[in-house]
């Protein structure tokens, strides 16, 4: 993937060659700006690879589509949409006991209940992260993109979103393809973790998390993956 | 203090403070009649005079038609301009190339004042309404262009890639994502534009017809220097521009358009 701006190229992504199956959860890790939001936008259809292609289930992708939906770190939920108008948004082609019946059930499923008719000026972050999150299962995607989702969120909150996720996760179960920088973040959520390196972003590893949920962030298993991870990215851990 | 105690004290606080402007209008008011009275062979009047060519202008019943014909012009006027710059505004802030093209234009027309304008409007539509209310549509065309324009352009690129990731067709990507993204800053402009408006009405009813309140204002000089008449006039017209100003601001505050004011 090459970006063309001001007159010059800047390659992005290079020689990027992934398959992923149904119902994986995979993390893409790497360090700031190396990438991984453009690799997400290109595999969501809302960017043009300069060469390759992305196909799914064997169709190739042309462009966004409610069956792959895309939630974003900041600012994607509709202002002025209540908590049950924006998570209604997709579903405009049900009928209206459909609609409310799915509303009702991804206001529980994110815990939003009691929130239905307020607005997302009065939602904290991480409730405004979690009605995006209903708003995209509504509307049944294949595909669940997250790009740092939890990157606004204070640090006690990001624990908390990674658990309601996981929950959500294993009750409906999507293909999830989540990017972050933060490393633990990937140890404790995703089935495999994609390492990207620094701009130009290649694969520099592909990591197996073999632990069965949940995953306790003590044991010794899991510290192990996460030196691996740290180490592949080529961290040194001693600070 | 308790909760009670400090909600008590906000409350006085805010009479206190409510009371402070129109007190501070009184004392002027009294200032002015005092001056007025110790110069009584000068031509303009104190409050008191201002006040009886109110009531002048009540009994003959000028003011409400005077007040309705203004009203009717800039009502005209601004409508007509808001249905035309509105969506060719946001049209041309859409596409990149449609702004490269039309901005020259605008740019050379914008700081044309709409009374330069009078004399065409003459030459085209004779005194009367239709000039008056031209006068007002050109002075609103521009300003309400630009708000389309500018408001179009600051939509965050998310909410247009969300609409995208839906699956919204056009039509439905305009009435449910960029209509109300772009609504607030439309009704911000709005409002500025109909103070314009407010404005351009009396200057263009001085010139260019024979009813409203700018013609009062001109009429009442020209007739014999009834000046309680002029600040009479100028009265109602501040008075009313006050009350279309307060209308758009309530509109403000409807609570699915309040979301661009309170900051996120």
């Amino acid at each position: 993937m090459v970006f063309g701006r001001d007159g010059r190229s800047v390659p992005v992504l290079e020689d990027i060659n992934l398959d992923v199956s149904e119902g994986e959860f995979i993390c893409l890790v790497g360090p700031s700006g190396c990438g991984k939001s453009t690799l997400l936008n290109v595999t969501g259809g809302f960017l043009s690879p300069t060469s390759g292609s992305i196909t799914i289930d064997g169709q190739a992708v042309h462009g966004p589509d409610p069956r792959r939906i895309l939630v974003f770190q900041e600012r994607g939920v509709f202002p002025w949409l209540t908590v049950e108008g924006n998570i209604g948004f997709g579903l405009s082609k049900l009928s209206r006991a459909e609609r409310d019946q799915r509303i009702n059930h991804y206001v529980r499923m994110v815990r939003l209940e009691g929130f239905e008719q307020t607005y997302p000026s009065d939602l904290s972050g991480g409730m405004k992260q979690r009605l995006q999150v209903a708003r995209a299962l509504a509307v049944n995607p294949d595909i669940l993109y997250l790009d740092e989702p939890f990157g606004a969120l204070d640090s006690v909150t990001r624990l908390i979103m990674r658990g309601e996720l996981l929950r959500i996760w294993q009750t409906e179960r999507r293909t999830i393809i989540f990017v972050t920088h933060d490393i633990d973040e990937a140890v404790q959520l995703a089935d495999r973790v994609v390492v990207l390196s620094s701009r130009p972003a290649k694969i520099e590893a592909i990591l197996t998390i073999d632990i069965p949920h949940p995953r306790n962030i003590s044991s010794r298993r899991y510290l192990e993956l996460r030196d691996d991870l740290l180490s592949k990215i080529g961290l040194a851990y001693t600070v | 203090m308790t909760a009670i105690e400090q909600e008590k004290r906000s409350r006085s606080l805010s009479l206190s403070t409510r009371l402070r402007p129109i007190a501070f209008i009184v004392a002027l008011l009294v200032i002015w009649q005092i001056a007025v009275s110790r110069h009584p062979d000068q031509l303009l009047p104190g409050p008191l005079g201002v006040i009886r060519a109110l009531a002048e202008l009540l009994r003959h019943g000028l003011l409400p038609r005077y007040v309705v014909a203004s009203l009717f012009r800039v009502t005209w006027g601004f409508a007509l301009a808001a249905v035309l710059a509105v969506p060719l505004g946001l049209t041309i802030g859409w596409y990149r190339r449609g702004e490269m093209a039309f901005n020259p234009l605008v740019q050379i027309f914008r700081p044309i004042s709409p009374l330069a304008w009078i004399p065409i409007a003459i030459l085209w539509f004779g005194v009367g309404d239709l000039a008056a209310i031209f006068l007002i549509f050109v002075g609103c065309f521009f300003p309400l262009l630009l708000t389309a324009m500018s408001a179009v352009q600051n939509i965050p690129a998310v909410y247009v890639n969300v609409g995208r990731n839906f699956g919204l067709n056009t039509a439905q990507f305009v009435y449910r994502v960029l209509y109300p993204a772009v609504v607030p800053q439309l009704i911000t402009g709005s409002r500025i534009t109909l103070g314009i408006a407010w404005l351009v009405v009396v200057a263009a009813e001085m010139i260019a017809v024979n009813s409203g309140l700018g013609f009062l204002i001109i009429d009442a000089r020209n007739a014999g220097n009834r000046y309680d008449l002029v600040i009479a006039g100028m009265v109602i017209i501040g008075i009313i521009g006050l009350l279309l100003d307060l209308g758009m601001r309530s509109l403000e505050r409807v609570k699915s358009f309040r979301w661009s004011y309170s900051g996120d």
